[in-house]
């Protein structure tokens, strides 16, 4: 058993679950035993800070809307879902409730809802941070019931004799057993019997439409009897295969996507046996030794919004165009509230291709040093490089102009307390370094500090954590 | 000026001595090289479209009872016989049809279908039976197999769809060329590539980060040369769909040395309301396919051009509550071309009074069958090596 970890298992421990470490962090907890430093991590996230925004026009009764607003009342939806994301991006980044945050995120992904109306998108979002590192089962039914669910999976539509399935098909497929584990067609469809009814006001509160309900007999998994939702849920949170679905995926996110079958059953018990707690799942993660070992330590190819994130915690970056948030998650594929499709997003290498690799591997020049990655090679430079370079630094792409960030460079240099190469390296970057990473690294100057962190930054390795 | 003309004067004059020495080994397609320079163009419309409501069996009552609400009525239809006829947003394919540059493939599926979007899209890109779980794409495969460059299959997209990735090679998703292309000219990042050679790179994310860049630098550098060529001056819709055709179109009459294209339109999963939401995508559709087609014909290279249009599934046969559909199954698929051997409606109508347990469609020609068809007949490459079974090759192509 592990009691103490090194600075590299530390920021292993940060990145899984936040999005890194900072020098000063680092200092303060390299003194706590694991044990400390895990119960630290819990300890901050205790509470929970919902997500508030004015709604303006979108809070009235379209009744008592006046023509204009009327008029003004789609624009004003397509502003407001924009103004949630970078509330929520920046939340991410400000946070001190990070583990909080960083399930939130898992969970947004697993309830993936894609809407264009912001006050269902919200009280979803809080919803999910509510319960993140709470009960699953108390989490998932009370996302069955947000009006965000409702609407995205149709069962705002599913009535008696004129059932909609596709809230019935996804929560099996998708919230509860997994694709293809043990339920039938026929089980979709008693169960889109099941939730027929669930619907909800003007105020956004779940209602149950009596006269919209199917009292009639279900046979679902071979259980029959005149179910309701609520037992459908019910039912599926009995089968351990719901534990073990979600226990996949939750290891996947925060440990390897490679599946190690004996920890996926140590944690599935855990899980099950108690309940669905979710934080004695991801507490079980983090105690283990095997979080620990090399192979799952700098492995994961980092989410959009986890490179995002992270580059601008560990720079305090002040971003003086929000929107610029807003096109980087497009251009990098993960825009939080617009998942692709309700399956949610396709981690892993699905992330790169070679433009988002492309856009990835600027990113630490374009937010820290307006697109310039200053190249200084030891020894020899061959002349038309330099040539070459300084040509390049001319050409102000759209891209750059765009940006305008603000990084806060003093800070981040006070507070550093590695100062060669090889503590700079290991401070910054989480893998051990490939061949050409060698290669480039030795040839690079480390004098002037912040050039050599940009250098750092752009090379592949900081793609991984 | 002409296409040929702009190419002695450009290109062979200038462009290619700004290539590094190291690219020096690629190619792209003189004029004469052009001519005969077989192109496939796949587009996928996301979310399951309707078929029934695209291509109408418009005497059928079963259709009109079981859709109440949702039926096409024939004044909202473009006639092909007495007993099909087009939705009316499809006018342009209409016009293709009638010139005999239209083949309609009914009740494409597979067995035991799958009804999960991402399930059944999967299985669609990477030509796998409907339990068989596989990584790597039909397209993928094919540049595995045929292939040297990445950039034989390029995706007009901002990501690469499971069907492109194969297990050594993967297409390339490029939605703004130029873009691609400045970046990779970093000098930073072109240190990165001159230290880095394929045979140390490991499996793993790492190595696979680096493989892309690499690949990219190359790709984005061919890309970037070669469609500077041919700019289109044909008129497109507004619309992101049509903007991607353009480009491709840009691709093709530029000579570059690409097979397939990929592209896809999505919102098709018509749940509620679907009368306006699919009628609105499927003159998007029809229209962007209609000045692609024209830019290809005004240059010579409709000919060498297929297009194949498909969905995951069909949707359900009975509208829903919702004055909607749900998930079906079997579908049409359509092929447009300049070169098609069998034009019209391919095969029979969906049979609607033999439906599955579900309601839906039942197949008769397995997609497969029509990827074999285009990688056999088309492309004259070995299908089976890429689809790993023999399967029946149509003779639309």
């Amino acid at each position: 058993m592990i009691t103490s970890l090194s600075d590299k298992q530390i920021q292993h421990l940060y990145w899984r679950t936040g999005f890194g470490i900072s020098a000063s962090e680092l200092k303060t907890v390299r003194v706590l035993s694991k044990t400390q430093i895990i119960d630290r991590l819990f300890e901050e996230s205790k509470e929970s800070t919902p997500l508030s925004m004015s709604f303006g026009a979108l809070e009235k009764n379209s009744k008592e809307l006046s023509r204009e607003e009327r008029k003004q009342l789609r624009q004003l939806r397509n502003k407001k879902m924009s103004e949630l994301n970078t509330l929520w991006l920046k939340q991410l980044i400000d946070t001190d409730q990070v583990l909080r945050e960083k399930m939130t995120l898992f969970f947004h992904d697993h309830f993936a809802v894609r809407l264009r109306t912001p006050r269902a998108c919200i009280h979803l979002n809080n919803i999910i941070r509510k319960h993140a590192l709470g009960n699953f089962g108390d989490m998932l039914m009370e996302v069955s019931k947000s009006p965000a669910m409702l609407l995205f999976l149709n069962n705002k539509q599913n009535r008696k004799d004129h059932p909609n399935e596709n809230f019935a098909r996804e929560v099996m497929e998708l919230f509860t057993l997994g694709r293809d584990n043990g339920y039938t067609e026929n089980d979709i469809k008693e169960a889109a019997r099941a939730f027929t009814g669930w619907n909800f006001n003007k105020n956004g509160t779940f209602v149950f439409r009596k006269n919209h309900h199917d009292y009639g007999t279900k046979t679902i998994f071979d259980k029959t009897g005149s179910f309701t939702g609520e037992d459908v849920i019910k039912i599926l949170l009995e089968k351990k295969q719901t534990a073990r679905y979600l226990t996949e995926k939750i290891y996947s996110y925060f440990v390897n996507e490679t599946i190690n079958k004996n920890h996926i059953e140590y944690l599935t018990t855990i899980f099950y046996d108690t309940n669905y707690d979710l934080q004695a799942l991801v507490r079980a993660i983090f105690k283990s030794d095997w979080f620990y070992s090399s192979n799952n330590i700098g492995t994961k190819i980092k989410s959009p919004i986890e490179l995002i994130v992270g580059l601008s915690k560990s720079f305090q970056v002040q971003y003086e165009d929000p929107k610029v948030l807003l096109y980087l998650q497009k251009k990098l594929n993960q825009m939080l509230f617009f998942p692709p499709n309700v399956a949610g997003w396709t981690r892993g290498r699905a992330w790169i291709d070679n433009s988002t690799l492309m856009l990835r591997l600027k990113l630490a020049s374009l937010t820290l040093n307006s697109g310039v990655i200053e190249w200084h090679e030891k020894g020899d430079m061959p002349e038309n490089m330099i040539i070459r370079q300084q040509a390049y630094k001319k050409i102000k792409s759209k891209l750059q102009k765009k940006v305008k960030a603000i990084p806060n460079w003093q800070a981040f240099l006070d507070d550093l307390e590695q100062k060669n190469k090889s503590e700079l390296t290991n401070f910054m970057l989480q893998p051990n370094l490939s061949e050409t990473a060698k290669v480039i690294v030795s040839k690079l100057e480390a004098k002037d500090t912040k050039n050599f962190v940009i250098e750092l930054l752009s090379l592949p390795e900081y793609q991984l954590c | 000026m002409k296409r040929r003309d702009f190419l002695k004067q450009s290109v062979f004059a200038s462009g290619m001595t700004m290539i590094p020495s190291f690219l020096k080994g690629m190619e792209f397609l003189t004029p004469e090289q052009l001519s005969g320079y077989r192109n496939v163009i796949i587009i996928q419309l996301s979310g399951g479209n309707d078929g029934l409501n695209s291509i109408i069996p418009i005497s059928n009552d079963i259709y009109h009872r079981a859709r109440p609400f949702i039926a096409k009525k024939e004044t909202q239809t473009l006639k092909i016989t007495d007993d099909l006829a087009f939705n009316d947003n499809l006018k342009e394919i209409k016009k293709l049809y009638d010139l005999g540059e239209v083949s309609i493939i009914n009740n494409v599926g597979y067995p035991n279908p799958n009804r999960s979007h991402f399930r059944s899209a999967d299985i669609w890109q990477t030509a796998s039976d409907t339990n068989q779980y596989l990584s790597t794409g039909w397209v993928g495969r094919y540049l595995d197999a045929n292939c040297q460059h990445p950039y034989q299959a390029i995706e007009i997209d901002n990501s690469l769809s499971l069907a492109l990735k194969g297990n050594t090679m993967n297409g390339i998703a490029a939605s703004d060329p130029n873009q691609l292309y400045r970046t990779t000219r970093e000098p930073f990042f072109k240190n990165i590539i001159k230290n880095t050679q394929k045979e140390m790179l490991d499996e793993d994310n790492q190595g696979y980060l680096y493989k892309t860049m690499l690949e990219t630098y190359s790709s984005a550098s061919y890309i970037y040369e070669t469609s500077k060529i041919y700019q289109s001056n044909t008129e497109y819709p507004q619309n992101p769909f049509a903007k991607h055709l353009k480009t491709i179109a840009d691709f093709i009459v530029s000579g570059l040395k690409t097979r397939v294209f990929y592209s896809s339109l999505g919102g098709f999963d018509s749940h509620v309301n679907q009368l306006n939401s699919q009628d609105r995508l499927l003159k998007i559709y029809s229209d962007s396919v209609g000045a692609l087609v024209k830019d290809l014909k005004a240059n010579d290279r409709f000919k060498d051009t297929l297009i194949l249009t498909f969905s995951e599934f069909g949707r359900r046969v009975k509208q829903n509550g919702s004055r909607g559909t749900d998930h079906g199954a079997a579908n049409n698929v359509i092929a447009i071309g300049g070169s098609l051997k069998k034009a019209g409606v391919y095969n029979e109508l969906p049979n609607l009074s033999d439906l599955d347990n579900n309601g839906d469609i039942k197949y008769s020609v397995d997609f497969r069958s029509v990827y074999a068809s285009v990688l056999n007949n088309w492309l004259n490459v070995n299908d089976q090596t890429i689809l790993n079974k023999d399967f029946l090759k149509l003779g639309f192509i």
